[in-house]
């Protein structure tokens, strides 16, 4: 079923599992997605994100509302709420440093095992992986990740599945899109087939499992 | 003129025409404002876009044109957006000329921390390791002293953001360029002496013979 409503999209996600979700700074992140995960009560999720927000903003709502265990970002400054829940001990934090993050992430949806970065070398960055040299020069091996769900927003999905994003709402989401065994997608606008052009695809729609009903 | 003000037009006249160039937060975000006439750069945004423009007159903002903060910005003629791993190939791999970042700290072998305080305050690296590991040229613009603290010490105490040395140190007091890891006094501000700058520096510093007064 491609079509879905947002109940029904939320209601397929259990407590505990990953999600992979875009956005930067709320910025392009599937905010009716996580109204719904917060109304609905989920609990014990993994999320993979660029950052967390700010409180009552984007994914930083299920910081708020607690229905994440642990979460993979690069950035948690702008959301006091992640901070105090980390040091309270009840949120598990890894930070990654952004541009490895959207490689591990691009790793996962590309069949890749990792990828092999300057960054990080030397810092804290680089505790608990493996230094690997190339040619004289050493590297951070940094692994995939991939998630239970995707969960991304565009300006416009057509009728089957095709995403387009919007100036910089489209950071992480079509690398996002390539890494859950699901792949859900909220738009702006849900336009027929042929609305967007077959260049201006930026997440063709073979690779997208449900859109989410608008109101 | 303030100690922000004058950190980000001396930062300015660092810039040439065609650069490709990552502002942080902070006072690097000021150095868009003081762009010497006739100077063509790009400014990017890490979350996705080169040609950040200023920040809109009111009413013509759009919620999904902002910086790397989530503040709205314009797109000048020219612009483009991409996603996040272009945005980072463009640092790693070395296409951006420079980039200006905050700092807690450098250190004598111009080592920068500016990420984590531990136990303090943890806001996460961002795109700041990706940022000082790849661009061509790391400048790092901050206030000498905090709380009448140097914070160009001998040694960071605080976490590294990578172990390649950043490039030169713009103050309100001094330019600082760092030369094969060491950092060298290259001007001081106007009607700042050389001592002073010293008094305010743990780290140690060369001083030519003759250090000239910041073009500003």
């Amino acid at each position: 079923m491609k079509r879905i409503s947002l109940e029904d999209a939320v209601a397929a996600i259990p407590d505990g599992a990953s999600l992979v979700v875009g956005g930067f700074v709320g910025v392009g992140t599937p905010e009716r997605l996580c109204d719904e995960l917060v109304r609905q009560g989920r609990r014990d999720l993994t999320l993979i994100t660029n950052d967390t927000a700010r409180p009552g903003m984007g994914v930083g709502k299920l910081i708020s509302a607690r229905c994440v265990r642990k979460v993979i970002t690069s950035h948690i400054g702008l959301n006091p709420e992640t901070q105090q829940q980390m040091h309270a001990g009840s949120l598990e934090v890894e930070l990654v440093p952004q541009g490895s993050l959207v490689e591990r992430i691009r790793c996962g949806g590309f069949g890749l095992g990792g990828v092999l970065t300057p960054t990080g070398l030397g810092t804290l960055a680089e505790e608990g992986k493996r230094r690997i040299e190339v040619d004289g020069k050493d590297y951070l091996l940094e692994t995939a990740l991939t998630a239970d769900f995707a969960l991304v927003h565009a300006m416009f999905a057509d009728y089957s599945g095709n995403l387009r994003y919007l100036l910089t709402a489209r950071n992480f989401n079509p690398i996002v899109a390539m890494a859950g065994s699901r792949v859900m997608a909220t738009a702006d606008h849900i336009v027929p087939v042929g609305v967007i052009s077959p260049d201006d695809v930026m997440t063709p729609a073979a690779v997208v499992d449900h859109i989410v009903a608008n109101h | 003129m303030n100690p922000q003000t004058l950190i980000a037009k001396r930062v300015a006249l660092e810039l040439q025409p065609g650069m490709l160039v990552n502002l942080g937060i902070g006072i690097p975000t000021l150095v868009a404002n003081h762009v010497p006439a006739g100077i063509d750069v790009f400014f990017q945004s890490e979350n996705g876009l080169i040609g950040t423009g200023p920040v809109p007159e009111p009413g013509f903002a759009h919620p999904k044109l902002t910086d790397a903060g989530g503040q709205a910005v314009s797109a000048l003629p020219g612009a483009c957006t991409f996603d996040s791993a272009f945005s980072f190939g463009l640092m790693r791999g070395g296409h951006v000329d420079m980039t200006v970042l905050g700092g807690l700290q450098v250190d004598g072998g111009g080592h920068l921390s500016n990420w984590m305080i531990p136990g303090k305050l943890v806001p996460g690296m961002g795109g700041a390791m990706d940022l000082v590991t790849g661009a061509k040229q790391v400048v790092v613009a901050m206030q000498h002293t905090a709380k009448g603290k140097p914070k160009i010490v001998s040694k960071c105490s605080l976490p590294l953001t990578s172990l390649r040395p950043v490039d030169l140190i713009v103050t309100e007091m001094a330019v600082i360029a760092v030369v094969a890891g060491r950092l060298r006094l290259q001007e001081v501000a106007p009607g700042v002496s050389v001592d002073a700058v010293l008094a305010a520096t743990e780290a140690a510093l060369e001083v030519p013979e003759h250090v000239p007064s910041m073009p500003v």
